[in-house]
């Protein structure tokens, strides 16, 4: 529906990434194409070695492709990393230990030669939407992982960029604190209606997150089906009691089924 | 409160009690090893003359001899208080003055080789050609022992006319710039794949990297080589004094000690470059603190 509208957010056509290795080359992405349109919330979900890192690193220009081409707001992949067209939140929160709160979320904004005071002013405000207003003066070792977690999404949304990649961002938290950042998450997409490229192994949280879940399989990495869910924008964690919730979520586990029966 | 007082009581032992300990089991060791070696000599040149002497005697003789083998640690204490409250500041008798000629040349020595580590780590860290051609060097240079560097740096330096403090710093330097390069090199180096890809999506240039990440991470590793680095220079200092016929300096100090056989004087001047090793690690260290954010550990 959405996905008509003018040229693609990303845009990945026909790409392949191979590693050569001694005994036999390993297909880390075979043949993937995939488009995702200005708002979106794209879930990247599946086993490990299925290819979902990849894919993501490889729209991050953090990889590069074997062959076809990857276009990020209609450039290639490389100048888009050039002009900061995206936020990335890695598996751990990366923060430098030396700097505090505040100044690791100056970070990205003193290296795009934002003047300090400004820099700052920008740093609070994204330090408060993610619920840390008060915490700018502590050391990264002083919060718990979630707040780090925090943290790096706030210093990753610092200079505003349309499109924010995040790799399994959770992945080490504990379920309590993860579900309290998954509805954060969803309740700042839903209000500044970012593009999200979101990684994860986690069925509940793509389907609870996601207005599309791709769902890749391993050996060689390729996608094997791409779910529409059509779960209400204000939804909250209640919802993954209703049916339509755990129906989306099967249509999920099935396709997981599928891609890796089919491999053997 | 008297349950506080106790416990107070109780701390204070358990802090300084280890200590205490470890300094009177030294004293004691010291005073009965002075006895023993100084005996020899003292039944030889005094006591032989006179008979029927007995132990007191002994001891009393051997921990008061002009020249002993070993002095007695209250004698070189008198020794050491008598030379630098005993004689003005700027007198060649007072310890004060020869410490300060030998700091000046470890201060100097100190920052050319912090300097020159920090350059060779730099330089190493952009370029592994770079690292490969000058690493070997580098530890070559640590495998030739600095009692004979140091005549040669002298008498080179001396030939160009260059005396004094300079060619002592010189060789301070070059025990000094060791430590600090490879410590600086593994600094440089230590951050991980995800500290530089963050950098990479920010499109960081290289300046960006090196000054934003590689040099805050490698400040851990720098101060710890510093200390090292700074007692290695004093080292330096003292062998860079004892070639030249030097006036001054901890290092003349313990020459002239030698070639009298005063070995009062040659144990106040160790004693003397040991403090002065505590009091500049100790410098080190009281800047790596403030230069600290209240972060770390």
């Amino acid at each position: 529906m959405s996905s008509s509208t003018a040229s693609p957010t990303v845009e990945v056509q026909g790409v392949s990434v191979v590693y050569p290795a001694k005994e036999h080359t390993v297909t880390a992405l075979d043949n993937v194409s995939l488009n995702i349109s200005e708002g979106e919330f794209i879930s990247l979900i599946g086993p490990s070695g299925c290819g979902k890192t990849t894919l993501l690193r490889v729209i991050a220009d953090l990889e590069q492709v074997s062959s076809g081409t990857v276009r990020v707001n209609g450039m290639s992949s490389r100048d888009a990393r050039m002009a900061r067209a995206y936020g990335y939140v890695f598996q751990a929160p990366a923060l430098f230990p030396w700097r505090t709160v505040l100044a690791n979320v100056c970070l990205p904004l003193e290296i795009h030669g934002i003047a300090k005071e400004q820099a700052q002013r920008t740093a609070l405000e994204h330090l408060e939407r993610v619920g840390l207003n008060g915490f700018e003066g502590k050391y990264p070792w002083q919060l718990s992982g979630g707040m780090q977690q925090r943290v790096s999404i706030a210093r990753a949304l610092g200079f505003e960029p349309k499109l924010l990649m995040m790799d399994e961002p959770f992945g080490a938290l504990d379920e309590i604190t993860r579900d309290r950042l998954n509805e954060q998450l969803l309740r700042l997409w839903e209000r500044e209606k970012r593009t999200v490229v979101f990684v994860t192994h986690s069925i509940p949280e793509a389907v609870f997150l996601s207005s599309r879940i791709v769902v890749m399989s391993p050996r060689p990495g390729r996608i094997v089906d791409v779910i529409e869910s059509g779960l209400p924008a204000d939804r909250t964690l209640d919802i993954r009691d209703t049916p339509e919730f755990t129906r989306i979520a099967h249509r999920v586990r099935v396709a997981l089924q599928d891609g890796h029966g089919g491999e053997h | 409160m008297s349950t506080e007082s106790k416990d107070d009581g109780r701390g204070l032992w358990w802090r300084f009690g280890p200590v205490v300990t470890v300094v009177v089991v030294v004293l004691v060791l010291w005073y009965a090893t002075a006895v023993g070696l100084n005996s020899a000599q003292v039944i030889e040149r005094t006591l032989s003359a006179q008979p029927g002497w007995g132990a007191i005697d002994l001891i009393r003789l051997t921990l008061s001899m002009d020249r002993p083998v070993l002095p007695a640690p209250h004698q070189i204490a008198l020794d050491l208080f008598d030379s630098v409250f005993g004689w003005p500041l700027d007198s060649p008798r007072n310890l004060l003055y020869h410490a300060a000629v030998t700091s000046s040349a470890t201060l100097l020595g100190f920052v050319m080789g912090t300097l020159l580590g920090a350059l060779l780590a730099v330089v190493i860290v952009h370029s592994r050609t770079l690292e490969r051609s000058i690493f070997p060097w580098i530890i070559a240079s640590q495998t030739v022992p600095v009692l004979a560097i140091a005549p040669i740096v002298i008498v080179i330096l001396g030939s160009v006319g260059l005396t004094g403090l300079f060619p002592k710093a010189i060789i301070s330097m070059y025990l000094c710039f060791f430590p600090v390069a490879v410590a600086l090199v593994k600094g440089l180096r230590s951050p991980g794949v995800m500290e530089l890809e963050l950098l990479h999506t920010y499109a960081a240039n290289s300046r960006h990297t090196f000054w934003k990440l590689r040099v805050p991470a490698s400040l851990p590793f720098l101060f710890p080589s510093l200390r090292v680095g700074i007692a290695a220079g004093l080292v330096g200092a003292i062998v860079g004094e004892l070639p030249t016929g030097a006036q001054a300096g901890l290092g003349a100090r313990l020459l002239t000690g030698s070639y009298y056989g005063n070995t009062v004087q040659i144990w106040s001047a160790l004693v003397m470059s040991a403090l002065l090793g505590l009091v500049l690690t100790g410098a080190v260290a009281f800047t790596e603190r403030a230069l600290t954010p209240g972060g770390k550990r």
